[in-house]
């Protein structure tokens, strides 16, 4: 049983470095800054996700678990805000997005 | 006043699962700072419906695990994308409709659209929300409205 653990925890922490490895791929290849914070979304949510999980499974029922749960809370409430003050911050200074289809008409919420 | 007790009870648990030691000294002194704290919060206007919305909570049990699932699979479409030789990318800025009544409401949305790799909520204003995609499949997807129909019943309809 205790193997079964350990291996399944090894495998998620496997998956999530692979998944911050795409997210980084993702950040160096893709071509401009709105597409770059797709990339890095990746790394945010299941890199941090699945690397959590494996090192809860490490941890077991215990108090280290109950304070991991609190970092991915923290990780899931706090990387959208920051990546939508990013992303609004660009936009107002003026960046434009490189876009192949532009369902907006030029209007972006909150101007007339 | 519910919101000023749940706010102590939540800060209390917290303080219980980072201390760590259960003696009575130190429960006493995190019941003291967490009554100060709420305390201090309260006289900032920050503990009501909208800033500690506990109410919330028995809605997420089947919100977070959608969103969840929601998460895990356009991430690895995304990481798809990321990883492809060609990389078949369409970036498309989308304007959508929140339904949602209440502020909360409409930052869960902005939040859970930011959350899912491949869109990210670029500006929002009332109920507008600009969304960068990196498909226009994935725009199509938001469109359709099924997060906004999920993040409206998890609000369950209530203004702030």
């Amino acid at each position: 049983m205790a193997i079964f653990i350990d291996i399944l925890s090894w495998a998620s922490i496997i998956i999530g470095g692979v998944f911050c490895i795409i997210g980084m791929i993702g950040l160096m290849r893709l071509p401009d800054l709105f597409t770059r914070l797709h990339g890095s979304s990746v790394t945010d949510t299941l890199g941090a996700g699945f690397l959590i999980f494996g090192m809860a499974l490490q941890s077991g029922l215990s108090l280290t678990t109950a304070k991991l749960i609190i970092i991915f809370g923290l990780i899931l409430l706090t990387s959208p805000v920051a990546t939508h003050a990013l992303a609004q911050a660009a936009l107002h200074a003026g960046i434009k997005p490189k876009l192949t289809v532009d369902k907006t008409g030029g209007h972006i919420a909150g101007e007339d | 006043m519910l919101y000023f007790i749940s706010s102590v009870v939540v800060f209390f648990m917290f303080w219980l699962v980072l201390s760590g030691h259960y003696t009575l000294m130190l429960l006493a002194i995190g019941a003291v700072a967490s009554i100060l704290v709420v305390g201090l919060a309260t006289r900032m206007a920050v503990i009501d419906r909208e800033g500690h919305p506990i109410y919330l909570l028995y809605r997420a049990v089947w919100y977070w695990p959608w969103l969840f699932w929601e998460i895990v699979k356009s991430g690895i479409s995304v990481s798809k994308i990321i990883l492809s030789p060609t990389l078949p990318i369409s970036p498309t800025l989308i304007n959508l409709k929140a339904t949602q009544k209440s502020v909360v409401g409409v930052v869960v949305y902005a939040n859970s659209i930011t959350l899912t790799p491949g869109t990210v909520s670029v500006e929002v204003e009332d109920n507008e929300i600009t969304v960068h995609a990196i498909t226009t499949l994935g725009a199509m997807d938001l469109e359709e409205g099924k997060m906004d129909r999920m993040v409206t019943k998890f609000e369950g309809g209530i203004g702030t």
